[in-house]
């Protein structure tokens, strides 16, 4: 039974589309610039759509569903499936508008531009797609095809170790993206059919026992890969490089978007389809979500690399969202619901905050050529407009109430802290080493004196400016009106919560 | 009976003001700086006006507790807010709009000509909007974001002068030594909140704070079993963590003195009628759980009262006029703390009351004088009082309220704290009786050695011969000059009617006996809401009063000996202190304690140090140094991405092809 809304499958592949014109028509770079632009303009206003064509309150689980039969032979058959529910629609949205903020970022690309702008609208159409497919063969090529664009923004736009760190980001993914494939294959090879339809999964639950290998190594194959995509302790260090050689843009997608693939595998994939396995080990999941949360934390404080210092703070906020999820350990669905939700939360909020941290350095270090701490200092006199964006950003991602970090967080810790209270306790200290990375941060790069050598350092233009304010009017409106997205993932992941037996 | 939206726009107004100074004026209207104060001044204006209503209605009406409105769902559970306007909020209302009114006026004189004018009303109105909205909060959680939020507002105002590395650090430290607190206060919430069915049971919500009161009885009774015993100590014990943070008592006293290096009038908002004041108001919120418990409640009593002491040792030697204020401020917040601990809630919030005006005056003094000097460093002060006779008279006001002379406000809510302290009996309360008495004494020999350093003798030569004599580097420096006159009526204005208040703030609301038809002892009766059951007012013990007067007294008389007469102490005396007086002017090594020791050498030096090794050395090299990685598999694709990237997807999806095909073909 097909059936095809079409708006799925043009939120997906506009970019892509708009690539293969770029790389068709697009003579100038400016041309280029700007069909780029409008590309991901017009990507934007249909992720919104997608948002808003979301029902939260009635309708099925899975909407605005394109669907057809892809590959069939009489073995099995893989389905061209896209769809959204109260997970994925938010997520659209913050691809979409990652995705515009991203295109602005790079205007000051000078070198081989239409390859860039190509590659990042490529980039664009994996992480949609990832977010929507409902069939695991598509969803595992969308998964795959995110790297090749990532590979060579990083390796040839990059700064640094770029070839190194390219290389690093490659090989873990692809190293976890390996254990997700036995995985898969093992769905595909179970006994009697391959059960390769995610909405069947979710729907109906899968037939575990007819899989040739053990359920638990399909279970820890999938975290695996989700692990190291978020990361997770201790497959972790590809980060750190990754983002610190990446460029402006790339960073910001690579924060705000791609790490939360991950996060998303896990509440869609390890808790959706294997909810009694995540509940025996929502222990060891929520051990490892501490000694990340900590861990990182305290290796961001020693950071002096601005870049280097936010990276790692991600990681600290990504254990978070994997906190969130060890609430199932605890029989209530109620509690489940809130952990759940915060991790989804932590999602959109952490994607918006430090996209716009990413941001902000970037046009810093546009401007002094350094992101080394302490040669920074002062320039908050020198650019007030990048000041105001930055602190709020900091100051979001030190979970300050009234801005969307403190949503999550708040959610996170309501809902795991019953099923795991001393560790959750644990886990909530890490917001004031945040208060202390963020703060000692933001004082040794804008505040101080001003500084001679950046005598020249003028503010910040129209072009960075944009994004700078969308991210800032995101953050503050979900902060303060964080039911706009709560309804929707509570929507979402009722059917889940509903199997936890709560 | 007032309405619920007039309740809210008194939160409303200094948002509103916070709205129009960072949208519209500091964009649009740069060049004409001062409708930023007078936006600030209107909307407060009509606090003050809308909070006298609250009150009367209060005091008519009893208790309003407004529906809540709905935050956010997840799970059938709402994180909602609401209003709560008991006599405590009626009264902290009054106080924060009326002072923080003062201050904005005052302000006006001071900040005249400061490039972030308006930036400056901006961050005040968000600071007094977070402190309105803290004190009417119906719900903890909502409680808990207004509470942070006031933290932002001191994190924004402390450090207002970016440009000035000390007012940068100081803004992190008061942010970071309160967030410790607000950690455990986090922790009391979500404990609260783990117990959400034990609350359910009684039809009660967990994060209601009407509810949460309501519980307390409950618990002691055994109704609510699942919170008995240890449970509710811990939570006391977390909300008391918070309240400490931002009350500045000890351990985390440490942020309160480095707050001086925002502008002076955010030193009088924050000692006055915000953030310190904060801390008390949330044990007087929670009062009946911390009721519930004895060791919370001696926990209270005794880190109240042992601060109020250690504070008031460190004011003795000071050189900086605000640093004695500063731990004045802590000391004073000790008598509060201790007074909440031995169950004294009326005379708590009535020192509160009255120490806002005195205090709030004393700093307005303060940068009145740093208006004439352009130092806040005493040594080179002095001789100031015939140059400036209104700032002498009125801080001579605030300081007799402050030393608690008969009859200024000060006296009253002190004696009444003492009283309530010796009538008590019991251990802790003989422990803070002494500790409070002694603190008297300390109060009258600082507060009369700043008034005599600053005002008596021969002017020293303010900030010129402070930056010859100390060689402050130029980043450092206040930017101050030497223009010796009284401040401008817009600046001692305020101080004069924050003087009013010192004078009468005491008898005329908390009478002895009926006067002008105010009932005996109205405020403290008043302000202690029903669900409290310690608390009332104690009439007035005069045989002590008499006794810590004289104390208070006799302490004036020695710091007139030794710093207007000019006597020394006995040179032998003198030696045996030294240690102990380097000690006390070290602030006891906290400082060095927190930020040398166990921060930077220990936290960010060894931790830190050792994970950051850990990762680079241990878990990063292992991937490095496999070997296969760095050389072997990265040459593997470097062949491949040398050419072009299909390749790599061709790759991929050719092998899940080849899987596919060899199962199709051998499956």
């Amino acid at each position: 039974m097909s059936t095809f809304d079409g708006m799925l499958t043009a939120v997906v592949f506009l970019p892509l589309v708009g690539a293969i014109l770029l790389l068709a028509l697009a003579r100038t770079d400016r041309r280029v610039r700007l069909t780029a632009l409008a590309v991901v303009v017009a990507d934007f206003v249909l992720a919104a759509l997608v948002f808003i064509r979301y029902d939260a309150d009635g309708g099925s689980r899975f909407q605005l569903l394109d669907r057809f039969e892809w590959i069939s032979t009489e073995v099995f058959t893989a389905q061209y499936q896209l769809g959204v529910d109260g997970i994925s629609a938010p997520l659209v949205l913050l691809t979409g508008l990652l995705g515009l903020c991203a295109v602005l970022a790079s205007w000051s690309i000078k070198m081989r531009v239409k390859e860039y702008f190509v590659w990042l609208l490529v980039l664009q159409t994996a992480v949609m797609g990832v977010f929507v497919s409902l069939d695991f063969l598509l969803f595992f090529l969308f998964w795959e095809l995110e790297l090749i664009p990532m590979y060579f923004l990083i390796s040839i736009w990059g700064s640094g170790r770029k070839e190194y760190s390219a290389m690093k980001f490659l090989v873990f993914t692809f190293l976890g993206s390996a254990f997700m494939l036995v995985s898969i294959l093992a769905l595909f090879l179970a006994d009697g059919g391959a059960q390769l339809d995610m909405i069947g999964w979710a729907e109906s639950g899968a037939d575990l026992a007819r899989t040739v290998i053990p359920i638990s190594v399909v279970f820890w194959f999938f975290f695996v890969a989700f692990a190291v995509k978020l990361p997770l302790l201790p497959v972790h260090t590809w980060l750190p490089d990754a983002h610190t050689d990446a460029p402006t843009a790339v960073s910001m997608m690579l924060a705000g978007v791609l790490l939360k693939m991950g996060g998303y595998g896990l509440l869609r994939i390890t808790v959706g389809m294997f909810p009694d396995m995540t509940v025996d080990h929502a222990l060891i999941l929520t051990v490892l979500a501490v000694v990340t949360i900590l861990y990182a934390a305290v290796v961001t404080l020693r950071q002096t690399d601005l870049k280097r210092l936010i990276a790692y703070s991600s990681v600290s906020h990504m254990g978070l969202v994997v906190l969130g999820i060890g609430a199932v350990g605890v029989m209530g669905g109620t509690y489940n619901k809130l952990g759940l939700t915060g991790a989804a939360m932590q999602l959109f909020t952490h994607g918006t905050i430090t996209g716009l941290l990413f941001l902000c350095v970037g046009v810093l270090y546009e401007r002094t050529h350094t992101r080394y701490i302490p040669d920074l200092g002062g320039l908050a006199q020198r650019m007030p407009f990048l000041a105001v964006a930055f602190v709020i950003g900091g100051l979001a991602s030190l979970g300050l109430p009234g801005l969307s970090g403190f949503v999550s967080e708040i959610l996170v810790f309501l809902g795991a802290f019953k099923a795991f209270p001393w560790l959750t306790a644990l886990g909530a200290f890490g917001i004031v080493i945040a208060a202390g990375y963020i703060l000692w941060m933001l004082q040794r790069a804008l505040f101080g004196p001003a500084r001679e050598r950046f005598a020249h350092v003028g503010p910040s233009n129209l072009m960075e400016r944009i994004p700078m304010a969308l991210l800032v009017i995101s953050i503050v409106v979900v902060g303060v009106f964080p039911s706009l997205l709560t309804d929707v993932f509570d929507a979402g992941l009722g059917p889940i919560t509903a199997v936890l037996g709560g | 009976m007032i309405s619920e939206g007039a309740v809210w726009a008194i939160f409303l107004l200094p948002v509103g003001a916070l709205a129009v100074n960072a949208l519209v004026v500091r964009l649009f209207l740069n060049d004409r700086p001062s409708l930023a104060m007078f936006t600030i001044v209107a909307a407060l204006g009509a606090a003050v006006v809308l909070s006298v209503w609250t009150l009367a209605s209060v005091i008519e009406n009893g208790t309003h507790i407004f529906d809540e409105y709905t935050w956010l769902t997840v799970g059938g559970v709402e994180l909602r807010f609401g209003l709560m306007v008991d006599s405590l909020t009626a009264i902290m209302l009054v106080v924060v709009t009326s002072v923080s009114l003062m201050v904005q006026v005052y302000s006006h004189g001071y900040m005249k000509g400061d490039p972030g004018y308006v930036r400056y009303f901006a961050f005040m109105s968000l600071f007094s909007a977070a402190m309105i909205g803290l004190v009417m909060a119906g719900n903890i959680i909502q409680l808990f974001v207004m509470w942070e939020l006031v933290g932002l507002g001191s994190y924004l105002l402390i450090g207002f002068w970016t440009h000035r590395p000390a007012a940068a650090a100081a803004a992190k430290k008061a942010f970071l030594v309160t967030r410790i607190g607000d950690f455990g206060f986090l922790l009391a919430i979500l404990y609260l909140f783990f117990n959400r069915a034990a609350f359910m049971e009684q039809g009660l919500d967990p994060l209601s704070i009407a509810d949460i009161q309501a519980a307390a009885p409950l618990i002691t009774s055994g109704a609510m079993a699942a919170l008995g015993g240890l449970g509710l100590t811990w939570v006391a014990v977390g909300i008391f963590a918070g309240a400490a943070g931002k009350s500045a008592q000890f351990p985390l006293h440490v942020w309160l003195p480095d707050a001086m290096e925002g502008p002076t009038p955010v030193s009088a908002l924050i000692h006055a009628a915000t953030m310190v004041a904060a801390g008390v108001f949330l044990v007087a919120r929670f009062f009946p759980v911390f009721e519930a418990s004895t060791e919370a409640m001696a926990a209270v009593a005794l880190v109240g009262a042992f601060t109020a002491l250690f504070a008031a040792s460190m004011g003795l030697v000071m050189k900086d006029i605000k640093r004695v204020l500063a731990y004045s401020t802590i000391s004073q917040l000790g008598y509060m703390m201790a007074a909440l601990g031995i169950g004294a809630y009326g005379a708590a919030i009535f020192h509160l009351f009255t120490h806002a005006f005195f205090k709030a005056l004393l700093f307005l003094g303060a940068g009145s004088v740093n208006h004439a000097t352009g130092t806040f460093d005493m040594r080179y002060m002095g001789g100031l009082r015939r140059i400036m006779p209104w700032t002498y008279a009125l801080m001579m006001i605030g300081s007799l309220s402050l030393v608690g002379i008969f009859p200024l406000a000060g006296f009253w809510s002190k004696d009444e704290i003492l009283g309530y302290a010796w009538k008590g009996g019991s251990v802790v309360e003989m422990a803070v009786f002494l500790m409070l008495a002694v603190s008297v004494a300390a109060t009258a020999f600082y507060t009369f050695r700043m008034m005599y350093m600053t005002f008596h003798g021969q002017f020293r030569g303010g900030v010129e011969a402070e930056e010859k004599e100390q060689g402050i580097p130029a980043e450092d420096s206040h930017g101050g000059k030497v223009h010796l006159a009284e401040s401008p009526w817009v600046m001692v204005a305020p101080m004069a009617i924050l003087g009013v208040g010192a004078v009468a703030g005491g008898y005329l609301v908390n009478p002895q006996s009926g006067l002008l038809g105010i009932p005996v002892h109205w405020f403290s009766e008043f302000v202690v809401p029903p669900v409290v059951e310690h608390g009332k007012a104690l009439p007035l013990n005069s045989m002590l009063a008499a006794v810590t007067t004289i104390v208070a007294l006799g302490f004036i008389g020695l710091a007139t000996a030794m710093y207007v007469k000019g006597k020394r102490v006995d040179p032998g005396v003198e030696k045996a202190v030294e240690p102990v007086r380097r000690t006390v002017e070290a602030k006891y090594y906290f400082d060095e304690l927190y930020e040398d020791k166990l921060v930077v050498k220990g936290f960010y030096g060894k931790l830190g140090g050792f994970l950051e090794w850990f990762d680079q050395q241990v878990v990063d090299s292992v991937v490095d140094a496999a070997g296969w990685f760095s050389r072997n598999l990265g040459w593997a694709f470097g062949r491949l991405q040398s050419g072009q990237a299909q390749f790599y997807g061709v790759g991929i999806t050719s092998g899940i092809v080849v899987i596919l095909v060899a199962y199709l073909v051998w499956g």
